[in-house]
């Protein structure tokens, strides 16, 4: 079978970049992916992205981002998945190579969110709830997850700092990561005193929004160049599923039952279990989101995910700051996490660096894991 | 202006009408003519009571626009007394603690204005704590 090959890699920052438009972000994450691999073209450009037909006014990003970057005439699209976009993107990469009508992909993620602030962005935001029984009440992303966490709390009797674990874990990971929006630890006392946003979810339970831009270059092993420069980072295993999109359609709300199907669909496709795997890139969106997907993916028991983020046998998870102090760039993020778990494969992740890993899995959720993208990338020897 | 999006939900909006498996007896909200539970068609009305409890709930601060005239709000999953969840804003909540499990009764409220003079009001559902 076809080893599809992440040869080149690029990212942004994740920032406020009120002096870059959403094509020069692409443009700017495109074009480093493309030198990181010494150059290879694509056939094919997918782009993730989420709001830029509400917050940019722009829609049809696939022919706009292959004029810009200079790649005009390839095949290009855009896949949306609410958060989950970047994820999607990357699947349609995995796929495209697989078929064998393509051989060289780039995927790109984008998401432009600065350019409105408050009511519209959150209006944007609810767009990927259901529209006419969940946003028309008013509901929010962020709500939907206090929702969730206020439940979560009742039915596992945590105590109200019970989730801190995951924005500690973040921080003290995203020192060092000169993209990330914050490279400062924060203490426990912080997530004590913080800012109820959406009671319960606090401040430090809401990975900030911002905008940025990764992108991955992906090629079948075979068009390697001789003397290639990097460790040969391979995307491994690939899958999706769904729930339903309203949250008040699940018999259990609290089972990320998307999330966990398609870990464990794509670790099957890698011929690993959980047990071999060197990292996880869960996806931060909202602390509770990580201990649901904890749970989910089979990580830690039902209930247990809040404490299993703070026992050392757990495998390291969100290794580069993850959304939370990252940041949050929206259809971007599924990108962003492929980026980050090949540079810790090829060993470049700094100070960040989780010594020897070989076997990663990324996840990125659309909702409340309505949507699930899971991949394995693993480093070939 | 989006009459008709809201118009053909208006049974929904202000009856809280759904439908009833006629394979398995499943209570269906919001409408979806497939029964969740057995895979069946079900494409019977069935009107909810309106009564149901608190399944979890939250306080909206930073609001999409619409509805910044009612912010801050409380949203809910309210478990219906017949079985599916939904979500729904609280109201005539007074000084009232909202809690899990807290009975709640449907009533119609305005649900948002699109702003301008022009723009359409949007009624519907929202749930109170029950009258005693």
């Amino acid at each position: 079978m076809t080893d599809i090959i992440i040869a080149g890699i690029g990212q942004t920052s994740v920032a406020e970049h009120w002096d870059l438009s959403l094509r020069e972000l692409a443009h700017q994450a495109i074009a480093a992916a493309i030198s990181d691999a010494g150059g290879l073209q694509p056939q094919a450009l997918y782009v993730g992205n989420m709001l830029a037909p509400n917050l940019s006014h722009q829609a049809h990003l696939g022919a706009l981002l292959a004029d810009f970057s200079n790649l005009k005439g390839i095949e290009a699209a855009a896949l949306e998945a609410g958060g989950a976009s970047g994820g999607a993107a990357l699947r349609q990469g995995y796929l495209a190579i697989l078929s064998g009508y393509v051989q060289t992909v780039l995927v790109v993620g984008v998401e432009k969110f600065t350019d409105v602030v408050g009511p519209e962005t959150e209006s944007a935001l609810a767009t990927a709830t259901d529209s006419d029984f969940e946003a028309i009440q008013g509901l929010t992303p962020t709500a939907q997850a206090a929702l969730l966490m206020r439940r979560y709390l009742h039915e596992y009797d945590v105590p109200a700092d019970g989730l801190a674990g995951f924005a500690l874990t973040a921080h003290a990971h995203s020192v060092g990561n000169k993209n990330a929006m914050f490279q400062k630890p924060i203490s426990l006392e912080a997530y004590r005193s913080a800012e109820l946003v959406s009671d319960p979810l606090n401040m430090f339970d809401i990975a900030p929004v911002a905008d940025g831009a990764a992108a991955v270059l992906l090629t079948d092993r075979e068009l390697l160049p001789p003397g290639f420069p990097h460790p040969l980072v391979k995307l491994a295993g690939s899958a999706s599923a769904t729930d339903s999109l309203a949250l008040h359609d699940r018999l259990e709300p609290l089972a990320f039952q998307a999330a966990g199907t398609s870990a464990c669909t794509a670790l099957e496709k890698a011929s690993l279990s959980l047990s071999d795997l060197d990292l996880f890139e869960y996806f931060d969106a909202y602390s509770i989101f990580a201990a649901l997907s904890l749970e989910a993916t089979g990580l830690a028991q039902p209930g247990q995910g809040w404490r299993r983020i703070n026992e050392p046998d757990l495998l390291p998870c969100a290794t580069l700051g993850g959304l939370k102090a990252r940041g949050n760039p929206g259809g971007a993020a599924g990108v962003y996490q492929a980026v980050e778990a090949a540079l810790q494969l090829r060993g470049q992740a700094g100070a960040s660096q989780v010594p020897g890993a070989r076997n990663a899995l990324i996840q990125c959720l659309g909702g409340p894991a309505s949507s699930a993208f899971s991949h394995v990338l693993t480093l070939l020897s | 202006m989006e009459v008709p999006r809201h118009w053909r939900l208006k049974q929904q909006r202000y009856g809280l009408v759904g439908e009833v498996c006629p394979h398995c007896d499943a209570k269906i909200f919001p409408p979806r003519d497939v029964c969740p539970s057995c895979g069946g068609e079900a494409k019977t009305a069935f009107a909810f009571s309106g009564k149901g409890e608190v399944y979890s709930h939250t306080t909206i601060y930073s609001a999409p626009s619409g509805y910044d005239e009612t912010t801050p709000y409380t949203v809910a999953l309210v478990k219906l007394a017949e079985g599916p969840l939904v979500t729904a804003q609280l109201t005539d909540l007074g000084s009232q603690k909202v809690e899990i499990g807290m009975p709640v009764e449907m009533v119609t409220r305005r649900l948002r204005s699109d702003g301008d003079e022009r723009g359409v009001l949007v009624y519907g559902y929202k749930f109170r704590p029950v009258l005693k």
